[in-house]
């Protein structure tokens, strides 16, 4: 599909994501220019809180993003899924610039005129507003400026808690390996920040001292203050609106939230159930997130059900040390699960979804390997790629390295899942630890090892349910007894398959799926 | 040496500013920038401080308009102490002139003079017409002056825009911290002239500070030498050139020595 005809199939989606993203961008930076010009202004009046505060916005502004974010899902009141929480994240990284260069702008105020303006009798309010404002405007607006640009680039990370924008078409398009996506996502993102800069460059020239000079210049620059004021206000409001209309659509209490990891299964297994409850007319919100993120969403309520793995909720969740037997794991985690969170776990869907160790079909071929065990003396001349996931889980590398006495002949390298397929396939690392129903397996020439030291815990796919949320929506009930034991490996691959390589929306594969198992 | 003020003990209609025992430092620890400062200003004088940097002679002015406050004695403006003046009625009735004219950038000429009086709500049409006023008196065309900003100026045209600011709400006093201090000398000789034309006719009290000799004796009706924070002399032009104190014979040398080594301007005095 080529990228014109990709952009014009999606368009109403993309402008919805434009907006979002347009929204997010412009009201955290004017709520971090509310709270942090006061603070400038402050930090110009008590010396001594200077160095505390802008070291503190110095060291915030260092917080990776996405940590940034997963520090404020657990916090109440600022934190959880959605907007509100990547606003509180975005004033966060936009408050140091804005800080910042208020205070440079007043304390640059040529010492003469300021002393002038004591001088003459100026109240401090009168100094503030008719002098140090005025003369530090354009190096304030620098500071903003330079926020903004941030804010369009930090709130493609937004995505991943939930909070919509351009983020989710570049999460999307990493995951698929959709380019059409990635572009989709970045261009917007790109032109934004560029167009946000300029306007902002203009508005800061408009406002220097320098400008003053030329009387022609005036009416120019009267238009120019103009037009940004305008298409603040224009930003702001049709957000507000596009809001306002979207939330009057909401239903009353048989809506359900169905939640979904960043990858393209989840998301199939979540629109399997989503698709489900539609069409026995409860209507469903569906939100993709990323990480832990949809565990800690569906103990806080944000969402009502999602997608899970057996072996991820007894390690990563409950912090068992791995076992091998399925059974005994799926027990243990719904017992677990119901004791301590009130969280129903529905029965397997009939697939697993295990770490795949994988290959190049060509190297497997040539050095006939069918386990891993086999890849031992090989070890020490390849290298490996792993996702961040895979390297600091209880039965991720470590153990597995150590498990198979696996030296590999430099520290893998970990990087995004979705982009070790690719990594392998194109010879830049030599194995990598996959899913076992990853769709693109066979479409790169990839060939999974067989786990001959049964290293991986069961990965069972589950659906993890709000009690109260069983207790509302009755319907659910039976959909997840006929969901169970429903999906081969072979049929979740194919599944995923569709979407990644197959390039198809998910709902569309959805559908066609529910239509042939007459679900 | 005597110091050549009498103390004033009841207010005196005759003298507008009035230091009694002043003294003040920067900090508790420091030496005193100014000590044991006695100095009475009459009505139409202009008195004028001179000394080296540091003698705390800008100190002075500055403890005039209460930009800062004695540690001990008192200043009276008007007959009444500093501390008892609301600090911004104050100021609004005294006219400032710094080095450089600090005058607002942001601002055009007419905004710039026209600042006091706005301050003090003077009606726009009034404000207008004593800017225009002000600019003739200080000897720029209003209707070329007054819309252009301070960047738009030559270095002489931006002080004596400052003096126009200052004396646009009509203050009864007038403070000039080397005002003329970074003009070139042709300029300074020039500006240095017309002031002393205009507050002779303005009749105005003003206190006007400079390291400049020359300047000291072309535009002072006193002048007080200031050394360490402390007043050494208070003299009238003529009296100073014939002072045996060493400290402004030292000054008097300089003279001397200028005048017969070069051909500036200042030849004249």
């Amino acid at each position: 599909m080529s990228f014109w005809s990709f952009l014009s199939q999606n368009r109403s989606e993309l402008l919805t994501l434009i907006t979002q993203h347009l929204r997010l961008v412009v009201i955290s930076t004017l709520l971090a220019a509310l709270i942090g010009i006061p603070i400038g202004i402050l930090l110009t009046r008590r010396q001594a809180l200077r160095k505390p505060v802008l070291g503190i916005a110095n060291v915030m502004q260092t917080i990776p993003s996405l940590a940034l974010f997963g520090f404020l899902i657990p916090i109440p009141f600022i934190g959880g899924i959605g907007a509100r929480t990547a606003i509180v994240a975005l004033v966060v990284y936009a408050l140091l610039p804005i800080i910042r260069n208020t205070v440079t702008g007043i304390l640059g105020i040529d010492q003469n005129v300021h002393q002038a303006a004591v001088a003459m009798g100026m109240t401090a309010r009168q100094i503030l507003w008719q002098v140090e404002l005025p003369l530090a405007a354009s190096v304030i607006l620098t500071g903003v400026r330079v926020a903004l640009v941030i804010s369009v680039g930090v709130t493609t990370i937004a995505a991943a808690v939930g909070a919509g924008g351009l983020g989710v078409y570049i999460f999307r398009g990493l995951r698929q390996y959709d380019n059409n996506l990635l572009l989709a996502g970045a261009i917007p993102a790109a032109l934004m920040a560029l167009a946000a800069d300029s306007l902002l460059g203009l508005a800061e020239r408009s406002f220097s001292v320098g400008a003053k000079r030329q009387k022609a210049n005036r009416m120019l620059r009267r238009v120019a203050r103009a037009i940004v004021i305008a298409l603040l206000l224009l930003a702001v409001g049709f957000s507000f609106w596009h809001t306002r209309s979207r939330s009057r659509a909401r239903g009353a209490d048989t809506r359900l939230i169905v939640g979904s990891k960043d990858f393209t299964e989840s998301v199939l297994l979540a629109e399997i159930v989503a698709q489900m409850l539609e069409r026995r007319s409860v209507e469903v919100e569906r939100l993709e997130l990323g990480g832990n993120l949809p565990h800690d969403a569906l103990l806080s309520g944000r969402i009502d059900l999602y997608p899970e793995y057996t072996g991820t909720a007894y390690t990563a969740i409950l912090h068992h040390q791995p076992i091998t037997d399925p059974r005994a794991v799926y027990e243990q985690v719904k017992q677990e699960y119901a004791a301590r969170f009130g969280i129903e776990v529905g029965p397997p869907l009939g697939f697993e979804n295990t770490f795949a160790i994988l290959v190049r079909a060509a190297d497997a071929a040539r050095l006939n390997l069918k386990t891993i065990s086999e890849v031992t003396p090989y070890a020490s001349g390849w290298r490996a790629g792993f996702g961040q996931d895979f390297m600091s889980r209880a039965d991720g590398y470590p153990g597995f390295a150590k498990a198979y006495d696996l030296q590999f002949a430099e520290q893998p390298h970990e990087m995004d899942l979705s982009l070790t397929y690719i990594a392998l396939a194109s010879g830049k690392v030599d194995l990598i630890a996959g899913n076992s129903t990853e769709g693109r397996i066979a479409a790169l020439n990839l060939v999974q090892l067989e786990d001959d030291r049964h290293y991986f815990p069961p990965y069972q796919a589950v659906y993890m349910i709000r009690r109260d949320s069983i207790e509302r929506v009755e319907v659910l009930r039976e959909i997840l007894s006929r969901l169970a034991n429903r999906i081969s490996t072979e049929e979740m691959r194919q599944l995923n398959y569709n979407v990644d390589a197959g390039k198809r929306p998910p709902s569309e594969v959805v559908r066609e799926w529910l239509k042939r198992e007459s679900l | 040496m005597a110091v050549a003020t009498a103390q004033m003990s009841e207010p005196n209609s005759e003298v507008l500013v009035d230091f009694n025992n002043v003294t003040y430092s920067f900090d508790a620890t420091g030496s005193p920038v100014i000590s044991n400062l006695n100095l009475s200003v009459a009505r139409g004088e202009t008195l004028v401080l001179l000394g080296e940097s540091g003698c705390g002679k800008t100190t002075t002015l500055k403890l005039t308009n209460r930009l800062l406050l004695p540690d001990s004695g008192e200043v009276l403006v008007e007959g009444r102490a500093t501390t008892l003046w609301d600090p911004i009625r104050l100021r609004r009735r005294t006219g400032y002139v710094i080095q450089e004219g600090g005058l607002f950038p942001h601002f055009t000429v007419e905004r710039n003079i026209g600042l006091v009086p706005k301050l003090d709500h003077w009606e726009p049409a009034r404000i207008r017409a004593r800017v225009h006023e002000l600019l003739a008196l200080v000897g720029l065309e209003p209707l070329t002056f007054a819309q252009r900003y301070p960047a738009e100026l030559s270095g002489g045209q931006r002080q004596r825009v400052g003096v126009a600011r200052a004396l646009a709400a009509e203050p009864p006093l007038l403070l000039l911290d080397e005002p003329f201090g970074a003009l070139d000398p042709l300029t300074r000789a020039s500006l240095q002239q017309e002031f002393a034309l205009l507050t002779k006719r303005l009749n105005k009290t003003s206190i006007f500070v400079t390291h400049d000799l020359h300047e000291a004796l072309m535009l002072g009706s006193r002048i007080g030498l200031m050394k360490a924070g402390r007043l050494l002399l208070l003299e009238t032009p003529a009296d100073f050139l014939n002072s045996t104190n060493e400290y402004a014979r030292a000054y008097l040398d300089t003279l001397q020595l200028h005048e017969s080594g070069t051909n500036s301007p200042e030849r004249r005095l």
